[in-house]
């Protein structure tokens, strides 16, 4: 981040300074948030419903993002699709970074076999490629919902455990750490109120990068096939059943990729722009 | 243009993350002539840096140079663009770092950074660079100056990075040096070779200098002048012995009275003084791996013991590496000892403090150094306080508010602070709520590791007068360990000399005996004095220096 724009775009509220940037990409996720919880009492069609005579129809009166393959309403699949895609990815992120944080700490805290061993594990899962795991997963035991969820928070989980580790395994060798033991602190209060409070800001920052990764990995599973079945569709798999669009520029095909775009480059960009407590009281 | 540096009104702002600004430096004039060494004293904060900085055209990130002019050499480095100002840093004017250690690059050889300035402003062939390099070694006085250019940062001591970080300077023939506090972080022992390499070279050569610092002893060895500041403004200016005699500024004289000796009361308690309340008898402990008697490879502290009376105080005092931080943590648990017994209040410690008992662990609390990394950073200083209360005491929340105002009230902060961070404190009032923590377990005996050693003299004498009051109030006993002899002298009974992870002597300044060990004698001159003559008339017998001094 420059200093020009730093200066030319921080405004600041309630003693915390904040970026205009981060506020646009605050309201992008607020809005798909309210979408997906919303969806279904806001849409125009059913989804599996076939309302077009026509496929790949483009935006008129009545179908506003125009129809899909089979002719049916995309502004209903594609809010419903937020449903889904958002919801998906936000609960597996938290099952991820919610183990892969505790479990960090408390390496980092106990150290020792218990270290080395969760280490190693975890690491060894790391190298199983994500694509290739989730396609296992979902052959040997079908793809469903909760499925899904669990299939990406274990893909996740190893990141987050690593990410969680370094920064914990820094805070540890504080002296306030040392001060807390010989007090004699349980490891739970040492995680939980030394550790923690001094990591969240970076781990906040990892939870919305995994969030984008796994809306990403979904997406991508769900373009191989492998997320969820028909009718039911996120945004990848919209992607990938209109694909065949792209030569007629349907908005079938635009649509849900700018949706994706939109979601991910939002949470990235809130996470460079987080408000920063200001520090100078005497304003 | 008479003078080499005229400083004419400056003035620096700084921004805060608010985009307020503030002027940290208000209109600051000074002069050094060809030649002179002028000191730039006072305490953190006072602008001694900032002001040192601008004399290279350099203000840090977020400040900026408002007004006034910097002449130096006859050009004012503030409206130079940035490309000429360039071209004057390490040539005209060179700069030392407070740490070496951190300024150097530690994977390049020591030869190829001190020549790089020669090679950036391409002033003379390598090879010539490299003679005068070597010229620089020799005289700044050190060890091998033919093959010392070889080695990594890593391979020399402390003391000889610093000489090396001026033979950095020095090698471009620079009209001005600016030293920012070059010798704070070294021992005494070593800290004395480092001045008299710097006076010599810098009186050789007839180079103007620029020393920043809060050790007025220190300055006054090395000074023509002194410059005191506070709060971004000059407060008083004069000769080195104008200013250590008839100090006019109340400021200065609050400098100075740090530095003379406090009465000490004598205890009235004598009767009281005959309980012992630590014995430690024959204590190892160190690193790396177990050997097959029991003991670890390396002995950072070797068969040392101790005692402890209650309501007395013990110093422990030696050069860094001598063991002593580590028989801090032997004493606490932190580090356990591989042999030896620890006996406490009566009762024989374990040597872990996880399989010590609460009442124990809450009886004996240590202090640390830096109170920067022993306060959480993410809690607010009420909480900080509050801990030991709810998990020693079990106070309801009601009863720990109360006792945070009493504690706060105790180590002399305003109530108000229990709100604030520890990053939006001052390192002095940080370090009494370091103090303020332990003092919450209710404890009878409080290790103190060097918790003066980052303060500045005057915040140091403070926090000391706080302690000796504590004690009078509350009965407890201290082990203070220090490399200050002056700190350990103002407060402990007994003085414990360490060297090299073993105890070499003991001393009780009560009853005045001088120390008899030759490590203690040359650790004991090596405490600078303030009078200005100290350091040129100093003479150390040189079988003890290179037997005891790390060069």
């Amino acid at each position: 981040m420059t200093m020009a724009r730093a200066a030319t775009l921080r405004r600041s509220f309630l003693g915390y300074s904040y970026s205009l940037v981060g506020v646009v990409a605050a309201l992008v996720i607020l809005a798909w948030t309210l979408v997906a919880i919303l969806a279904p009492y806001v849409l125009p069609h059913s989804i599996g419903d076939i309302v077009d005579d026509d496929y790949f129809g483009p935006m008129r009166q009545g179908l506003w993002l125009g129809s899909d393959y089979l002719g049916r309403d995309m502004l209903s699949r594609v809010l419903m699709g937020a449903r889904y895609t958002v919801g998906i990815s936000l609960a597996a992120v938290s099952i991820a970074c919610f183990s892969g944080v505790m479990l960090g700490m408390i390496a980092a805290v106990t150290g020792g076999w218990l270290d080395t061993c969760l280490s190693r594990f975890l690491d060894a899962m790391n190298s199983i490629p994500s694509k290739l795991f989730g396609l296992v997963v979902v052959a040997a035991v079908g793809s469903s919902i909760p499925v899904l969820i669990l299939t990406l928070a274990v893909i996740y989980i190893p990141g987050a455990y690593r990410f969680a580790r370094a920064l914990a395994v820094n805070i540890n060798t504080m002296d306030f750490m040392t001060v807390a033991r010989v007090r004699g602190e349980s490891t739970f209060y040492l995680i939980g109120s030394e550790i923690l409070p001094n990591i969240i800001r970076p781990v906040l920052a990892d939870f919305g990068l995994r969030f984008v990764f796994i809306v990403l990995l979904l997406s991508g599973l769900s373009f191989l096939g492998l997320g969820l079945q028909p009718p039911l569709a996120d945004w990848g798999a919209l992607v990938r059943e209109n694909i065949g669009g792209l030569p007629f520029a349907a908005p079938a095909v635009i649509v849900p990729s700018l949706a994706i775009a939109s979601l991910t480059i939002s949470v990235n960009l809130l996470i460079d722009n987080l408000p920063q407590k200001i520090r100078d009281r005497d304003t | 243009m008479s003078n080499l540096v005229e400083v004419r009104n400056l003035r620096i702002e700084a921004k805060t993350d608010a985009g307020r600004l503030v002027e940290i430096i208000k209109g600051v004039s000074l002069d050094i002539a060809d030649g002179e060494i002028v000191a730039l004293i006072g305490e953190s904060g006072s602008g001694k840096t900032t002001v040192a900085l601008s004399l290279m055209g350099y203000a840090r990130p977020g400040c900026r140079i408002t007004g006034g002019e910097i002449n130096v050499n006859g050009k004012n480095m503030a409206a130079l663009s940035e490309k000429e100002r360039a071209k004057l840093r390490g040539t005209d004017i060179a700069y030392v770092p407070q740490s070496a250690a951190a300024a150097f690059n530690p994977s390049s050889t020591i030869m190829d950074q001190v020549i790089e300035v020669t090679r950036i402003h391409k002033l003379m062939s390598p090879a010539q660079a490299r003679q005068r390099a070597v010229e620089l070694f020799r005289a700044l006085s050190l060890p091998d100056p033919e093959g010392i250019g070889a080695r990594y940062p890593h391979q020399v001591s402390g003391g000889q990075l610093q000489r090396l970080s001026a033979a950095m300077a020095l090698i471009s023939d620079p009209k001005l040096v600016i030293f920012d506090e070059p010798t704070t972080a070294l021992d005494v022992t070593t800290q004395i070779d480092v001045l008299k390499a710097f006076k010599s070279v810098m009186r050789a050569g007839g180079i103007a200098g620029v020393y920043v610092s809060h050790d007025l002893a220190v300055v006054a060895q090395i000074a023509d002048r002194i410059v005191v500041l506070k709060g971004g403004e000059v407060q008083e200016t004069g000769t080195t012995a104008a200013i250590l005699s008839t100090a006019q500024h109340p400021y200065t004289r609050e400098l100075l009275a740090a530095f003379e000796p406090k009465p000490r009361q004598a205890h009235a308690d004598v009767d009281a003084g005959t309980r012992q309340l630590l014995c430690i008898d024959n204590v190892t402990a160190g690193y790396g791996a177990v050997r097959a008697d029991g003991l670890p490879l390396i002995r950072a502290v070797d068969s040392v013991s101790l005692v402890v009376e209650k309501g007395r105080n013990l110093g422990v005092i030696g050069e860094s590496g001598c063991g002593k931080s580590t028989l801090a943590r032997v004493i606490a648990g932190i580090h356990p000892a591989a042999a030896g017994n620890i006996v406490f209040d009566g009762k024989e410690l374990q040597r872990a403090a996880r399989k010590r008992s609460q009442d124990q662990l809450r009886e004996m609390q240590i202090v640390f150094q830096y109170a920067d990394t022993a306060l959480n950073p993410a809690k607010p200083v009420e909480d900080i306080i509050s801990r030991p209360l709810a998990f020693y005491h079990r106070l309801d929340r009601q009863a720990r508010s109360e006792r945070v105002d009493e504690l706060l009230d105790m180590v002399r902060l305003p109530r108000g602070l229990r709100y604030r961070h520890p990053s939006e404190l001052s390192g002095g009032q940080k370090q009494r709520v370091n103090f303020a923590r332990a003092l919450a377990a209710n404890p009878k005996l409080i290790i103190c590791d060097e918790i003066t050693s980052a303060l500045d003299t005057v915040v140091a004498a403070a926090v000391i007068e706080l302690l000796k009051e504590l004690q009078r109030e509350l009965g407890l006993s201290y082990i203070f360990i220090s490399h200050d002899l002056s700190v350990v002298e103002a407060i402990c009974d007994e003085i414990m000399v360490m060297y090299n992870g073993e105890r070499v002597e003991q001393i009780t300044p009560d009853k005045l005996t001088a120390p008899t060990h030759p490590y203690s004698k040359l650790l004991f001159s090596s405490v600078p004095k303030l009078d200005p003559t100290w350091l040129d008339g100093l003479v150390r017998d040189p079988e003890l220096v290179s037997q005891y001094g790390h060069r």
